[in-house]
Protein backbone atom coordinates (compact mmCIF):
# COMPACT_ATOMS: atom_id res chain seq x y z
CA UNK A 1 0.00 0.00 0.00
CA UNK A 2 1.16 3.45 -1.05
CA UNK A 3 0.85 6.17 1.53
CA UNK A 4 -0.48 9.30 -0.45
CA UNK A 5 1.79 12.52 -0.54
CA UNK A 6 0.26 15.35 1.81
CA UNK A 7 0.13 17.43 -1.47
CA UNK A 8 -2.51 15.23 -3.10
CA UNK A 9 -4.97 15.16 -0.91
CA UNK A 10 -5.17 19.16 -0.62
CA UNK A 11 -6.33 20.75 -3.88
CA UNK A 12 -4.19 24.01 -6.15
CA UNK A 13 -6.41 26.84 -4.51
CA UNK A 14 -5.85 25.89 -1.15
CA UNK A 15 -1.72 25.28 -1.99
CA UNK A 16 -1.79 28.46 -3.18
CA UNK A 17 -3.87 29.89 -0.58
CA UNK A 18 -1.29 28.77 1.88
CA UNK A 19 1.48 29.85 0.52
CA UNK A 20 0.01 33.26 -0.15
CA UNK A 21 -0.38 33.34 3.43
CA UNK A 22 3.40 32.92 4.68
CA UNK A 23 4.42 35.18 1.74
CA UNK A 24 1.48 37.67 3.12
CA UNK A 25 2.98 37.33 6.45
CA UNK A 26 6.56 37.58 5.83
CA UNK A 27 6.56 40.30 3.76
CA UNK A 28 4.18 42.67 6.58
CA UNK A 29 6.57 41.67 8.92
CA UNK A 30 10.28 42.38 7.31
CA UNK A 31 8.38 45.93 6.02
CA UNK A 32 7.65 46.42 9.81
CA UNK A 33 11.02 45.25 11.18
CA UNK A 34 12.81 46.89 8.57
CA UNK A 35 10.52 50.54 9.20
CA UNK A 36 11.61 50.11 12.51
CA UNK A 37 15.59 49.86 12.21
CA UNK A 38 15.01 52.85 9.99
CA UNK A 39 13.32 55.03 12.84
CA UNK A 40 15.86 53.54 15.56
CA UNK A 41 18.95 54.62 13.32
CA UNK A 42 22.47 53.61 13.10
CA UNK A 43 22.68 50.64 15.28
CA UNK A 44 26.62 50.42 15.82
CA UNK A 45 26.49 54.00 16.03
CA UNK A 46 24.01 53.98 18.87
CA UNK A 47 25.98 51.25 20.82
CA UNK A 48 29.28 53.14 20.20
CA UNK A 49 27.33 55.94 22.15
CA UNK A 50 25.58 54.12 24.40
CA UNK A 51 27.11 50.81 24.77
CA UNK A 52 25.15 47.42 23.84
CA UNK A 53 22.63 47.68 26.85
CA UNK A 54 21.37 51.30 24.84
CA UNK A 55 21.38 49.56 21.54
CA UNK A 56 19.11 46.53 22.91
CA UNK A 57 16.67 49.13 24.69
CA UNK A 58 16.31 51.27 21.66
CA UNK A 59 15.11 47.89 19.57
CA UNK A 60 12.92 46.64 22.58
CA UNK A 61 11.47 50.25 23.31
CA UNK A 62 9.85 50.56 19.74
CA UNK A 63 6.71 49.43 18.81
CA UNK A 64 6.95 48.81 14.84
CA UNK A 65 9.63 46.48 16.05
CA UNK A 66 7.29 44.41 18.00
CA UNK A 67 4.34 44.70 15.12
CA UNK A 68 7.02 43.09 12.93
CA UNK A 69 7.93 40.09 15.09
CA UNK A 70 4.63 39.57 15.21
CA UNK A 71 3.65 39.24 12.01
CA UNK A 72 7.42 37.04 10.94
CA UNK A 73 5.98 34.88 14.10
CA UNK A 74 2.46 34.93 12.29
CA UNK A 75 4.50 33.55 8.86
CA UNK A 76 6.51 30.77 10.67
CA UNK A 77 2.97 29.62 12.03
CA UNK A 78 1.57 29.60 9.00
CA UNK A 79 4.64 28.04 7.03
CA UNK A 80 3.91 25.18 9.75
CA UNK A 81 0.63 24.79 8.99
CA UNK A 82 1.63 24.85 5.37
CA UNK A 83 4.21 21.61 5.90
CA UNK A 84 1.62 19.61 7.53
CA UNK A 85 -0.11 19.74 4.38
CA UNK A 86 1.79 20.14 1.44
CA UNK A 87 5.15 18.75 0.42
CA UNK A 88 8.63 20.78 1.67
CA UNK A 89 9.92 20.50 -1.96
CA UNK A 90 6.98 22.82 -2.65
CA UNK A 91 6.45 25.35 0.03
CA UNK A 92 9.86 26.18 0.93
CA UNK A 93 11.39 27.44 -2.68
CA UNK A 94 7.59 28.84 -3.72
CA UNK A 95 7.56 30.85 -0.27
CA UNK A 96 11.19 31.98 0.06
CA UNK A 97 11.32 32.88 -3.75
CA UNK A 98 8.05 34.87 -4.19
CA UNK A 99 8.97 36.45 -0.64
CA UNK A 100 11.78 38.50 -2.36
CA UNK A 101 9.77 40.08 -4.93
CA UNK A 102 6.85 40.92 -2.80
CA UNK A 103 9.63 42.61 -0.57
CA UNK A 104 11.12 44.69 -3.62
CA UNK A 105 7.27 46.08 -4.28
CA UNK A 106 6.79 46.93 -0.56
CA UNK A 107 9.68 48.00 0.07
CA UNK A 108 9.19 50.55 -3.17
CA UNK A 109 5.84 51.24 -1.86
CA UNK A 110 6.08 50.97 1.55
CA UNK A 111 9.56 51.80 2.86
CA UNK A 112 9.92 54.41 -0.36
CA UNK A 113 13.34 52.73 -1.36
CA UNK A 114 14.79 53.17 -4.53
CA UNK A 115 13.99 49.57 -6.09
CA UNK A 116 15.70 50.47 -9.97
CA UNK A 117 15.91 48.37 -12.65
CA UNK A 118 19.70 46.69 -10.84
CA UNK A 119 17.37 45.70 -7.84
CA UNK A 120 14.73 44.43 -9.37
CA UNK A 121 17.04 42.53 -12.05
CA UNK A 122 18.51 41.44 -8.53
CA UNK A 123 15.18 40.09 -6.99
CA UNK A 124 14.33 38.46 -9.75
CA UNK A 125 17.65 36.33 -10.60
CA UNK A 126 17.94 35.19 -6.62
CA UNK A 127 14.11 34.47 -6.84
CA UNK A 128 14.44 31.85 -9.55
CA UNK A 129 18.00 30.93 -8.46
CA UNK A 130 16.58 29.85 -5.01
CA UNK A 131 13.63 28.46 -6.30
CA UNK A 132 16.08 26.34 -8.63
CA UNK A 133 18.62 25.73 -5.72
CA UNK A 134 15.38 24.56 -3.40
CA UNK A 135 13.43 22.38 -5.74
CA UNK B 1 25.56 60.78 -2.57
CA UNK B 2 26.16 57.12 -2.32
CA UNK B 3 26.13 54.84 -0.14
CA UNK B 4 28.67 52.46 -0.32
CA UNK B 5 29.44 49.55 3.17
CA UNK B 6 32.63 49.79 4.96
CA UNK B 7 34.10 46.55 5.62
CA UNK B 8 32.54 45.83 8.89
CA UNK B 9 29.27 46.47 7.60
CA UNK B 10 30.21 43.56 4.72
CA UNK B 11 31.10 41.45 7.42
CA UNK B 12 27.56 41.93 9.48
CA UNK B 13 26.25 41.14 5.81
CA UNK B 14 28.52 37.65 5.53
CA UNK B 15 27.31 36.83 9.28
CA UNK B 16 23.50 37.36 8.04
CA UNK B 17 23.97 34.86 5.22
CA UNK B 18 26.16 32.45 6.97
CA UNK B 19 24.33 32.19 10.45
CA UNK B 20 20.77 31.65 8.91
CA UNK B 21 21.40 28.50 6.64
CA UNK B 22 23.96 26.78 9.38
CA UNK B 23 21.50 27.50 12.00
CA UNK B 24 18.99 25.49 10.09
CA UNK B 25 21.02 22.68 9.45
CA UNK B 26 21.74 22.23 12.85
CA UNK B 27 18.18 22.20 14.19
CA UNK B 28 16.78 20.10 11.46
CA UNK B 29 20.24 17.47 12.04
CA UNK B 30 19.25 17.91 15.63
CA UNK B 31 15.34 16.99 15.25
CA UNK B 32 16.14 13.89 12.74
CA UNK B 33 18.26 12.25 15.51
CA UNK B 34 15.68 12.75 17.75
CA UNK B 35 12.88 10.15 18.38
CA UNK B 36 9.16 11.18 16.63
CA UNK B 37 7.78 14.07 18.99
CA UNK B 38 4.00 14.22 19.26
CA UNK B 39 1.31 16.71 20.40
CA UNK B 40 0.28 14.35 22.98
CA UNK B 41 3.65 14.65 24.67
CA UNK B 42 4.73 18.35 24.59
CA UNK B 43 7.35 18.11 27.21
CA UNK B 44 9.40 16.07 25.16
CA UNK B 45 9.62 19.29 22.39
CA UNK B 46 10.90 20.87 25.74
CA UNK B 47 13.25 18.67 26.42
CA UNK B 48 14.61 18.79 22.52
CA UNK B 49 15.72 22.46 23.27
CA UNK B 50 18.06 21.62 25.73
CA UNK B 51 20.13 18.97 23.26
CA UNK B 52 23.51 19.73 22.14
CA UNK B 53 22.66 20.49 18.02
CA UNK B 54 19.46 22.73 19.18
CA UNK B 55 21.32 24.78 21.50
CA UNK B 56 24.00 25.53 18.56
CA UNK B 57 21.20 25.67 16.45
CA UNK B 58 19.44 28.73 18.59
CA UNK B 59 22.36 30.40 19.29
CA UNK B 60 23.26 30.59 15.64
CA UNK B 61 20.01 31.96 14.76
CA UNK B 62 19.92 34.44 17.74
CA UNK B 63 22.73 35.48 15.93
CA UNK B 64 21.51 35.95 12.90
CA UNK B 65 18.46 37.97 14.13
CA UNK B 66 21.05 40.35 15.75
CA UNK B 67 23.10 40.82 12.68
CA UNK B 68 20.08 40.96 10.48
CA UNK B 69 18.28 44.04 12.38
CA UNK B 70 21.88 45.59 12.78
CA UNK B 71 22.53 45.21 8.72
CA UNK B 72 18.45 46.67 8.57
CA UNK B 73 19.89 49.37 10.38
CA UNK B 74 22.12 50.99 7.77
CA UNK B 75 20.58 49.65 4.39
CA UNK B 76 17.60 48.95 2.49
CA UNK B 77 15.29 45.80 2.92
CA UNK B 78 15.65 45.38 -1.16
CA UNK B 79 19.57 45.04 -0.80
CA UNK B 80 19.83 43.33 2.44
CA UNK B 81 17.47 40.22 1.28
CA UNK B 82 18.94 39.45 -2.12
CA UNK B 83 22.57 40.11 -0.55
CA UNK B 84 22.07 37.59 2.10
CA UNK B 85 20.43 35.21 -0.39
CA UNK B 86 24.10 34.21 -1.23
CA UNK B 87 23.95 32.36 2.34
CA UNK B 88 21.93 29.77 -0.06
CA UNK B 89 25.23 29.37 -2.45
CA UNK B 90 27.34 28.72 0.76
CA UNK B 91 25.19 25.37 1.74
CA UNK B 92 24.98 24.30 -1.42
CA UNK B 93 28.39 24.15 -1.72
CA UNK B 94 30.05 22.95 2.14
CA UNK B 95 26.70 20.02 1.31
CA UNK B 96 29.12 19.16 -2.47
CA UNK B 97 32.14 19.57 -0.97
CA UNK B 98 32.31 19.22 2.71
CA UNK B 99 29.49 16.31 2.46
CA UNK B 100 30.19 15.14 -0.88
CA UNK B 101 26.61 15.18 -1.57
CA UNK B 102 26.05 15.19 -5.95
CA UNK B 103 24.58 18.61 -7.14
CA UNK B 104 22.52 18.33 -10.18
CA UNK B 105 22.30 20.89 -13.16
CA UNK B 106 19.50 22.62 -11.95
CA UNK B 107 20.83 23.54 -8.85
CA UNK B 108 24.12 24.35 -10.63
CA UNK B 109 22.27 26.95 -12.97
CA UNK B 110 20.53 28.16 -9.38
CA UNK B 111 23.88 28.83 -7.93
CA UNK B 112 24.89 30.70 -11.02
CA UNK B 113 21.45 33.02 -10.79
CA UNK B 114 21.85 33.85 -7.28
CA UNK B 115 25.87 34.71 -7.61
CA UNK B 116 25.30 37.24 -10.28
CA UNK B 117 22.01 38.21 -8.39
CA UNK B 118 23.73 39.29 -5.41
CA UNK B 119 26.42 40.84 -7.67
CA UNK B 120 24.31 43.40 -9.37
CA UNK B 121 22.76 44.22 -6.36
CA UNK B 122 25.97 44.69 -4.27
CA UNK B 123 27.53 47.20 -7.01
CA UNK B 124 24.30 49.75 -5.85
CA UNK B 125 23.90 51.85 -3.02
CA UNK B 126 22.83 50.34 0.02
CA UNK B 127 20.57 53.16 1.43
CA UNK B 128 18.14 55.22 0.03
CA UNK B 129 18.80 58.97 0.18
CA UNK B 130 15.49 60.21 1.36
CA UNK B 131 14.64 64.14 0.45
CA UNK B 132 14.96 64.91 4.51
CA UNK B 133 18.58 63.53 4.61
CA UNK B 134 19.43 64.92 1.43
CA UNK B 135 18.45 68.83 2.17
CA UNK B 136 20.31 68.29 5.73
CA UNK B 137 23.12 67.23 3.77
CA UNK B 138 22.60 69.97 1.23
CA UNK B 139 22.74 72.75 4.10
CA UNK B 140 25.39 71.30 5.46
CA UNK B 141 27.46 71.45 2.51
CA UNK B 142 26.68 75.05 1.93
CA UNK B 143 27.11 75.95 5.61
CA UNK B 144 30.87 74.05 4.71
CA UNK B 145 31.06 76.33 1.88
CA UNK B 146 30.67 79.70 3.45
CA UNK B 147 33.11 78.91 6.20
CA UNK B 148 36.27 80.21 4.47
Amino acid sequence: MTVPSPADATGPWAAAAMIAAVVLFSTTGEVLTAAAMKSIGDLDQIRARSGMKGAIRAVVTCPLFFAGVSFLALAFFSLLFALNHLNLSLVAPASASLTLVTNAAAGKLFLHENVDRRRWAAAALVCVGVYLLAH
Amino acid sequence: MKHHLTARQYSVLGLVALCAPLGDTCLSRGMTHLPAISLAHPASLVAAVFTPWIVVGIALLIGFFASYLTALSWADLTFVLPATAFGNVIVALLSKFWLREPISLERWAGIVLITVGVGFVAQGPALTEQPAAESVNAMREMEEERVP
